[in-house]
């Protein structure tokens, strides 16, 4: 029983990072009818977001203490964060907590970078065929990992959780099972909480705000929602947009989890394209269930246990049930009718 | 549309000769491009096929698969395995390959074709993804993992020790009949491979199964309500070209005896796809040219350093120098595949229908110019 609970636990993580994805797959390809393969790009952004916000935060003012000697015997060189010069405990808290804080900056980047791709590329796709889309889309993502990769480097850059944070939580214990036997780290559930909110948000902006009704208006008929003058295409924008701030934030929030190197994006999203086709092409929360449904099976099936029975099963398992899905239920679990049948 | 009649059929056997020749001279002609070494014109030619093979299926029927690498993949794996177990002879390990492939395509596209578009996609896709996580993992025993599969002497190599050439001084080279598959001998049997892979394209293009496929893609429903049943066809497609990329993965071992899970990774899928994008897709020429324009660019590209580039922009003001060449040097060496994105974002923008169609637009505006306005245009057909 607690072997099961963790192994849901461990699921929780990575799934949300693939509900966040496909939800903005799915509401970029709702909205637009574009098939964005850039997106995990975007999530490869959102995480060196948080990169650059830590080395940003990072620089160093080297003052020479002369009072002090290296065993060297030269002069001993302090090196204190500007950050804290200025902000003095503010600006520790702040250091340690440079990962959260980098959401800060990583909202209006993704906000920028999501408008810059939809008004500069993405838009002159709308009318062109999918195949088209998929390929000019694969060209963007290699281009931006490309960019990254020359400024950032190829190798992983770790970025640290905050010092409080980088125990694990004995929920076990918590829910009244034996001490010890599910730990879990503490980070991976912040992960968790904040995707849950992130997907709550978004979906209490489609449903709650009038922008929101307009937007889910404009996806399931296009054409009346314009014939009320309503400038739907702009909206759109605004939607792509807001698909990048979500991508970006999972990036973010990810970093400690998983160093973020420039290739991610495409692991993920390969992932995520899964996930929304079980979830079923169209549907929001179909993209969500599959996203957390996915990743609880992965971390099933890389249980000891299961592996020495099915060998490998943990590499597959994701393509696996996918194939199934779609040859059993072709529309994904949620799918609605009508949409991408062709 | 393509209608066949005599003339189009005398006009395919001369554009055929003319290929023909222009491959078999390749030596020649591309020495003074700073191209003419084997292992780059073998590199023309496999991949040449490989894309020939991805034309039949995307260029015809319009299925974009994500996935072909993986067959490209299997044909390595099982060309490999063929020089260990059988010999160095190249003929087995190619018609071993080829069935394979074929068998491997046949499955993956029974699920696959189940759906279209970007299902279709998607579905290739992952089981490309699924193949290449399998040959790093489980399948370590058959691929031998990250290290790739290589022969080794103590490997049984049966039908060699029967002929007796079981004793090989240094590294195994594949051999045919007692010549070495590598450099100019290996290039010509690439190329032979290359135009018979390519006469069977011209074959198929120009066949009632070809006219069938071509129909598949500009309307399938409309197939479906006359009451024929296109995806025994679409299969046959799919099967077809998965041969063809198992013959290539084949071919690429008979010229370097060694097989890497890396050929199986999506970015490899994703060239095949820009190879037959850029030269045109459903155009017979097409794809052997875009193969062909980007493994020579990657060449290029990729052997030019920073030393290279200041020879090269030395002629500017030393201010001017220093900025271009930090510029230019992202595009080049290691940030080739910059390049390479770049390239296929504006092709597929500007040009979707490849090189070839740029050669008709221009044709089209010589002609128009030439007779004075407005007889035809080039109308940009929309890749379906």
């Amino acid at each position: 029983m607690d072997a099961i609970l963790l192994q849901i636990l461990n699921g929780l993580d990575k799934g949300g990072a693939y509900a966040l994805i496909a939800l903005g797959l799915t509401l970029v390809f709702g909205t637009l009818g574009v098939v964005n393969f850039a997106h995990g790009a975007l999530f490869m952004m959102g995480a060196f977001c948080a990169v650059s916000f830590n080395q940003l935060i990072g620089l160093e003012k080297v003052t020479v203490d002369p009072t002090q000697m290296t065993p060297w015997g030269t002069p001993l060189e302090v090196r204190v964060p500007m950050i804290e010069n200025w902000l003095g405990d503010w600006g520790t808290f702040i250091l340690d907590y440079s990962v959260p804080f980098s959401i800060l900056m990583a909202i209006p980047v993704m906000i920028i970078i999501g408008l810059v791709m939809e008004r500069g590329l993405i838009q002159f796709f709308y009318r062109r065929t999918h195949a088209e889309q998929i390929l000019v889309t694969f060209g963007l993502a290699i281009v931006l990992q490309e960019i990254i990769k020359a400024w950032f480097g190829a190798n992983p850059i770790p970025q640290a959780p905050p010092e409080d944070l980088r125990l694990a939580a004995d929920i076990g214990a918590f829910l009244g099972f034996e001490p010890n036997t599910v730990v879990y780290p503490y980070w991976r559930l912040i992960y968790f909480l904040f995707s849950a909110m992130v997907i709550g948000g978004v979906f209490a902006f489609l449903q709650l705000t009038t922008f929101g009704m307009v937007v889910r208006a404009g996806m399931a008929d296009r054409e009346t929602v314009g014939l009320f003058g309503i400038d739907i295409e702009k909206r759109f924008t605004i939607v792509f947009g807001l698909a990048a701030v979500v991508a970006g934030l999972a990036g973010v929030m990810y970093t400690p989890i998983l160093p973020p190197d420039y290739h991610m994006g495409m692991e993920f999203l390969v992932l995520s394209f899964v996930v929304v086709v079980v979830g079923g092409m169209g549907s929001l929360p179909g993209a969500v269930a599959a996203g957390f449904l996915l990743g609880i099976l992965q971390s099933f099936a890389s249980m000891t246990e299961v592996k020495s029975i099915i060998p490998g099963i943990d590499q597959i398992i994701i393509y696996l049930v996918a194939v199934i899905i779609l040859l059993v239920r072709p529309r994904g679990l949620l799918g609605r009718k009508g949409v991408m049948e062709s | 549309m393509t209608t066949i009649t005599r003339e189009t059929a005398r006009g395919d056997l001369l554009r055929f000769a003319l290929f023909a020749v222009l491959i078999l001279a390749m030596p020649l002609w591309l020495a003074p491009l700073g191209a003419g070494y084997p292992d780059l014109m073998q590199k023309f030619a496999i991949y040449g096929l490989f894309a020939v093979g991805f034309n039949i299926l995307f260029g015809l029927t319009g299925y974009l698969s994500f996935g072909h690498a993986a067959f490209l993949g299997v044909g390595s794996y099982t060309a490999v395995w063929s020089f260990k177990l059988l010999g160095m002879n190249p003929l087995p390990a190619i018609a071993l390959a080829i069935v394979l492939a074929g068998a491997f395509a046949w499955v993956i596209g029974f699920v696959s074709l189940r759906r279209t578009g970007i299902y279709f996609a998607i579905l290739t896709l992952a089981f490309a993804q699924m193949s290449y996580n399998l040959a790093y993992s489980v399948l370590t025993p058959i691929t031998n993992g990250e290290t790739g599969l290589r022969v080794l002497n103590s490997d049984p190599r049966v039908l060699d020790h029967m002929m007796g050439a079981g004793e090989v001084e240094g590294s195994l080279v594949s051999t045919l009949f007692g010549i070495e598959m590598n450099g100019l001998p290996g290039f010509y049997f690439c190329a032979v491979w290359l135009l018979i892979g390519m006469y069977v394209s011209f074959r198929l293009f120009r066949s009632p199964f070809g006219l069938m496929l071509m129909a598949i893609k500009s309307n399938q429903n409309r197939m479906n309500f006359t009451g024929i049943n296109t995806r025994p066809y679409a299969l046959t497609a799919f099967v077809i070209s998965g041969m063809y990329a198992g013959l290539a993965g084949a071919l690429l071992c008979v010229t370097d005896p060694l097989a890497g899970a890396e050929r199986m990774q999506w970015t490899a899928s994703g060239e095949v796809v820009l190879m037959t994008i850029l030269g045109g897709a459903g155009t017979l020429l097409g794809p052997m040219l875009g193969a062909g324009i980007i493994k020579y660019s990657e060449n290029i590209f990729s052997a030019f350093n920073e030393q290279t580039l200041h020879e090269i922009f030395g002629f500017l003001p030393d201010g001017v120098e220093g900025a271009v060449v930090s510029v230019a040097s992202l595009f080049v060496g290691e940030g080739w595949h910059l390049t390479l994105g770049l390239l296929f974002m504006l092709i597929v923008i500007f040009l979707p229908g490849g090189v070839i169609e740029g050669g008709h637009r221009i044709q089209a505006l010589l002609r128009r110019r030439g007779k004075g306005g407005g007889a035809d245009q080039a109308h940009p057909q929309a890749a379906e």
